[in-house]
């Protein structure tokens, strides 16, 4: 090999080929936002042909009725409308409660399954059973379950909950699953290079892990952890199955009383609220940790 | 201990090690006193960085012994924080931890490990930075850094636990051409200040200069070993000396 040092050739003689497109060009410039401004157009041309139907009336009577949106948002007891703002007030207080013990149990979760001692084996036997149990069962389907099964158990103590107790404790099994794996898929994103530095400046595994690892890996995932949480506050809505006031179950009330579902609208206007601004302060975030990273990178 | 014979700080005695089927230290001896630099040269894949590694138990041993400052690590109560504690370990790829800045990077095993108090530890630090010239850069984090200064770091970060003995791992490998020289010029400094240091370099020029002694590892194995001058003038190692050939072939001696 070493006796023929000569470059081998990249290609033969005579090997042709193309640098032009087959199809037609792609638009671009001028004639590219001309087409944008027609295509815009048609869209809306379209939106109001539907909206000027007369199925299109009955269904803003029906759902966007603002009046009615008012008289859910705000109730009104004579009739027995209860107010779907103050309900939303317990979806937006139930996901807080549930979010923080979430992040503190996922974390005790992640670890577990990451750890290496011996002892801990039957821990992260369950650790994973429960992750995959959890993660795989319908919430709805564990709300009904807790939120009707166990109150008929009659066990002193746990079956004479109020149903908010029952409906925070099914969000946090759930979601504790969830925001778990996200933990650990954060702290295996750390490189285990980091982990050796630590070590060998005579850091313990447990020091390692809360000043060197956890911090690194939260800043990995903190856009999925504020998604999921993202998550757990429009999922604090089925709540309402279980009989907990919340703005879906005074907005089911409402419909129920006047046969006009506005009130529905006007609940997912509030969850759209919260969720809304959430998430562009997930992208926000996630550009800036792109930003950070290129930076990094150079 | 007599004022003729320094102690013996790392006693390496037949040391094996396997990954899986690979056997990557064929039984390795070497001894290494106190104020003593002792290079290990060879090409990638020669055992360098695996002996380096396990003098820090980052790697256990799979046959033969490491006795550091007399005592045998493979003791059953041997506590490997206590083993780090002592002896810095500085990386190829410097392995500041980004998420903490210069000053943070530097005081976190300080306090940490040695419970020292944030003003003291940070006085400390402060002091070594001042010492490679780098105090100015304490409140920046390390992506802000060039390589030659967030390796410079790494090695302060690791003296600011006191260690008695420096392990460093062909440090300057990951670094731009012009860089090498501020971190080599700092390791030739701490060597004048008689830091004990056991190092596996490519730079041979530096080797040359700074060792006491300098051993040439092959397949796991030391061939030869001896005093930089007989190493790199008249090895009586036919490996040695194809190795060292190739080096003057690529132009880096």
């Amino acid at each position: 090999m070493d006796s023929t040092r000569s470059a081998p050739s990249v290609r033969a003689e005579g090997d042709t080929f193309s640098l032009y497109r087959s199809s037609r060009p792609r638009l671009r410039g001028r004639s590219g936002s001309v087409v944008s401004v027609i295509s815009t157009l048609t869209v809306i041309a379209v939106g109001i042909a539907v909206l000027a139907s007369p199925s299109a009336a009955a269904f803003r009577r029906g759902f966007l009725d603002v009046h009615q949106m008012w008289i859910a948002f705000i109730g009104d007891p004579t009739k027995g409308i209860l107010s779907v703002g103050k309900g939303f007030l317990l979806n937006l207080w139930l996901s807080l409660i549930c979010e923080v013990i979430v992040l503190i149990l996922a974390l005790g979760i992640a670890t577990l399954r990451l750890s290496t001692s011996p002892v801990l084996l039957p821990f992260r036997v369950l650790a994973v059973a429960y992750c995959d149990f959890a993660r795989g069962v319908p919430v709805i389907l564990v709300m009904l379950w807790v939120g009707f099964g166990v109150p008929s158990l009659n066990i002193p103590g746990l079956s004479t909950q109020s149903p908010v107790v029952y409906a925070g404790f099914v969000l946090v099994f759930a979601y504790t699953a969830y925001v778990a794996e996200v933990y650990r898929a954060g702290i295996l994103s750390v490189p285990r290079n980091q982990v050796q530095a630590a070590r060998s400046l005579g850091l313990s595994s447990t020091a390692t892990l809360r000043s060197v690892v956890l911090p690194q890996a939260v800043r990995n995932v903190l856009p999925a952890l504020l998604n999921d949480f993202t998550s757990l506050q429009k999922d604090t809505a089925i709540v309402s199955v279980v009989g907990v006031l919340d703005a879906v179950h005074a907005a089911q009330i409402a419909g129920g009383v006047t046969f006009n579902y506005s009130g529905f609208t006007i609940a997912s206007l509030l969850f759209l609220a919260v969720t809304i601004p959430l998430t562009r302060y997930t992208d926000r975030i996630m550009a800036k940790d792109r930003g950070r990273r290129l930076a990094g990178a150079q | 201990m007599t004022a003729g014979t320094p102690e013996v700080v790392l006693r390496v005695d037949d040391v094996h090690k396997r990954f899986g089927d690979l056997e990557v230290l064929h039984g390795v001896n070497l001894e290494l006193r106190a104020n003593e630099v002792v290079c290990l040269i060879g090409s990638s894949g020669s055992g360098k960085s695996t002996l380096l590694r396990c003098c820090n138990l980052l790697e256990t041993i799979d046959g033969g012994s490491i006795e550091l400052f007399g005592h045998n690590l493979a003791h059953e109560r041997i506590d490997e924080d206590l083993v780090r504690r002592h002896t810095g370990m500085v990386f190829q790829s410097f392995n500041l931890f980004p998420h903490l800045n210069v000053l943070d990077n530097v005081t976190l095993a300080p306090r940490r490990v040695l419970g020292r108090s944030r003003s003291d530890a940070e006085a400390d630090a402060m002091e070594l930075l001042d010492r490679i010239g780098l105090s100015t850069k304490a409140d920046d984090y390390p992506d802000r850094l060039s390589g030659g200064q967030q390796q410079r770091v790494a090695i302060v970060r690791s003296l600011a636990m006191g260690p008695r003995l420096l392990l460093l791992d062909e440090i300057t490998s990951a670094l731009d051409p012009e860089l090498v020289s501020e971190v080599l010029g700092l390791v030739a400094e701490l060597a004048e200040q008689g830091m004990t240091m056991l190092l596996a370099t490519h730079e041979m020029g530096f080797a040359r200069e700074v060792a006491d002694a300098v051993c040439f590892l092959e397949d796991g194995r030391i061939v030869e070993s001896g005093t930089p001058a007989k190493i790199f003038e008249d090895p009586d190692e036919e490996g040695t000396r194809r190795f060292l050939q190739r080096i003057i072939d690529a132009g880096r001696l």
